[in-house]
């Protein structure tokens, strides 16, 4: 049987790689070989799943150097001859070995006021919205985030400026300032201008690569960097 | 901070703006030594065509302006990303550069004009 070498990161920031041979199979996903080392290698592995059908976003990696969502990543794809490499997702404190506190990338969410804000009550009817209106094409475009965080771990401006709020709470934003009913689109605009906001992002476009859903946040950063700088011309935020 | 959101995103538009009018302005500076280079025109010869020419002396007095602008601009983000130096003092230091290549810009031209 064919076996894998898979290097695996063991330990918190000072911690080190460590290899470990995993038998290969077919079919066989990142997510797999992750969870033979723990339950027949090495139970002190200490890595995070939950649905393992790419719903849940919990499972995001860096293999071989990229980020990936693991529980849809196949070996075949990414191995490099019989070698992997699995580390944590960058630009995240690591708690332990593959487990990233995520604390971070969520806190940016709420600090780009990722929250809906509307005006109707249980009382009121239902809002209409135009499926095929511009404002709900724009969310449409952007709304099937997972929060895996492998945008935010890909960025390099978040490498370069902590501060800045990423791709994934950006891409939220976006869908708000795009959501008819919400109330908050100044406000909101405000969060997400400036040195740490949408107007700091390069255009890499590396989360646009990256994105397990294949989702655009560069292309949802564009539109908030339009916004905001018309909202700034104005005198609205 | 001195550089409120607001002023971030002005600074923002700033230098979208500027990198316009540099487009263009580099676009017709490029043909405009091409074709001195190729003419074979002397120092003297370029003066003559410069001085007193109100139209030379606007199109790189602009030509200075978007440099003012845009170039302090690209330097506090180039800074503050790969020094991590970020708030007043930087901002100050890329005013003063921008104030600097202003004038000194605008005085080349001013050379070229009179």
């Amino acid at each position: 049987m064919d076996t894998l070498k898979v290097s695996v990161w063991r330990g918190s920031g000072s911690g080190g790689f460590r290899t470990y041979e995993v038998p290969r199979l077919e079919s066989q996903t990142v997510l797999d070989v992750v969870t033979y080392i723990q339950r027949s290698l090495d139970p002190t592995l200490s890595y995070r799943f939950a649905c393992r059908v790419g719903v849940c976003g919990s499972c995001a990696m860096t293999v071989n150097g990229k980020a990936r969502w693991t529980c849809r990543t196949h070996v075949a794809r990414v191995a490099e001859g019989d070698q992997i490499e699995i580390a944590p997702l960058a630009n995240l404190p690591v708690i332990k070995d593959l487990v990233t506190d995520m604390s971070r990338f969520f806190d940016k969410w709420a600090q780009a006021k990722g929250q809906f804000h509307g005006t109707r009550t249980r009382a009121d009817d239902f809002a209409r919205v135009p499926p095929d209106s511009p404002q709900r094409q724009a969310v449409d475009a952007a709304i099937e985030c997972i929060g895996c965080g492998v945008c935010h771990s890909s960025c390099d401006v978040v490498t370069w400026n902590p501060a800045y709020l990423g791709p994934a709470a950006l891409n939220r934003a976006w869908t708000l300032v795009n959501d008819v009913r919400d109330t908050a689109r100044i406000p909101r605009l405000a969060a997400v201008a400036g040195d740490a906001g949408c107007h700091a992002c390069h255009t890499h476009m590396s989360c646009t690569e990256r994105c397990p859903k294949n989702l655009v946040p560069t292309a949802s950063i564009a539109g908030l960097k339009r916004a905001a700088a018309v909202a700034a011309l104005r005198g609205e935020i | 901070m001195i550089v409120n959101t607001r002023t971030q995103v002005l600074l923002w538009t700033a230098q979208r703006t500027s990198a316009a009018v540099l487009a263009l302005c580099v676009l017709i500076h490029l043909i405009t030594m091409i074709y001195a280079v190729k003419s074979g025109l002397s120092a003297a010869e370029v003066l003559g065509r410069t001085r007193g020419n109100f139209g030379w002396a606007a199109f790189y007095a602009l030509f200075v302006a978007a440099i003012a602008i845009h170039a302090p601009i690209g330097l506090r983000t180039i800074v503050s990303e790969m020094l991590g130096w970020r708030g007043a003092v930087l901002d100050l230091l890329v005013l003063a550069a921008g104030i600097a290549l202003a004038l000194w810009g605008w005085r080349a031209v001013w050379g070229v004009f009179v």
